[in-house]
């Protein structure tokens, strides 16, 4: 695809470092796989705190690492996505699916924070390839933390992967079509719309 | 004087992923309240680059009514 220049450079344009930090200290030290749980709760502070998506229209560091490698850089074969693909039901059904490998993640650090369950030092790639992952980690926390590190990098370096074939393939940003924060987040943000609007016209009925 | 082309970006199919807003050198569209893409008429040169940037390709260059 023949890249496309943003109007104006700004300092989030530069947020992509953010992803390359992320995955580069996961892989040296599990725990910081904790620091994910920042990349969860910033989009839903957008959303419920203002019902915007102002995470993903500027902050977003998978978003710019989508725009940069796809779009400045040029990596993206630019095509079209299929219909099904950028259909609500599709991007409905994924986002349920991804958070409720989330939800699981939660039950099995809660199974191991109770003694039930044991830690598995690996890394597990698109919810099948099992890659073991022992030297991030060194002990010295309980087992339900480095398990919860453990999963929770799964996930989101499994959700990169998808992010970036799909990048590559399709336009730049094409993950964040299907992304299931920004499905969420969209969800929330049009909720909340309505419902004011609805408080306004109540206003002037009154 | 106007362009001869505007963008429409279809609501019900946007993912309001600001990938249009980001390009628009005019910020003539913006995502309106992390729902859907808005397109300011006034301001939009009919440039076709937020058409080509978005994802979802919902953004339709269309002639200005
Ligand atoms: S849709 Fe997802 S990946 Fe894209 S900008 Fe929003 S949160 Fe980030
Ligand atoms: S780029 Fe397309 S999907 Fe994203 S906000 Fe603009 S019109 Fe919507
Ligand atoms: S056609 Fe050009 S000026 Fe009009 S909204 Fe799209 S990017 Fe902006």
């Amino acid at each position: 695809m023949k890249s496309v220049r943003s109007a104006k450079r700004h300092w989030y344009h530069y947020l992509w470092l953010y992803s390359l930090f992320f995955f580069a200290a996961g892989f040296f030290n599990i725990l910081f796989a904790w620091l994910g749980l920042v990349s969860f709760l910033l989009p839903l502070v957008f959303a419920f705190g203002f019902g915007t998506k102002g995470f993903c229209n500027r902050y977003c560091d998978r978003g710019q690492f989508l725009r940069m490698f796809g779009g400045q850089l040029g990596l993206s074969r630019g095509g079209s996505m299929p219909a099904w693909m950028k259909g609500k039901p599709f991007r409905y059904a994924f986002m349920v699916f991804f958070f409720a490998m989330f939800g699981n993640i939660i039950y099995t650090t809660w199974l191991i924070a109770h003694g039930a369950g044991s830690l598995s030092e690996v890394v597990t790639i698109l919810w099948s390839v099992r890659v073991p992952w022992q030297w991030a980690y060194a002990g010295g926390v309980e087992p339900w933390v480095a398990s919860f590190a453990f999963q929770l990098y799964s996930l989101m370096l499994t959700s990169e992967i998808i992010a970036l074939a799909t990048m590559l393939w399709f336009r730049p940003r094409s993950w964040c079509v299907y992304c299931p924060m920004g499905t969420l987040t969209q969800l929330v943000c049009k909720r909340k719309a309505s419902s004011e609007e609805k408080m306004q016209e109540g206003d002037f009925a009154k | 004087m106007d362009s001869k082309r505007i963008a429409v970006p279809d609501r019900s199919a946007c993912a309001a992923c600001g990938s249009c807003m980001d390009v628009c050198p005019r910020k003539a569209i913006s995502v309106f309240r992390g729902s859907y893409a808005v397109v300011d008429d006034r301001r939009c040169v009919g440039c076709g680059m937020c058409s080509r940037v978005c994802p979802a390709g919902v953004i339709l260059m269309e002639v200005r009514p």
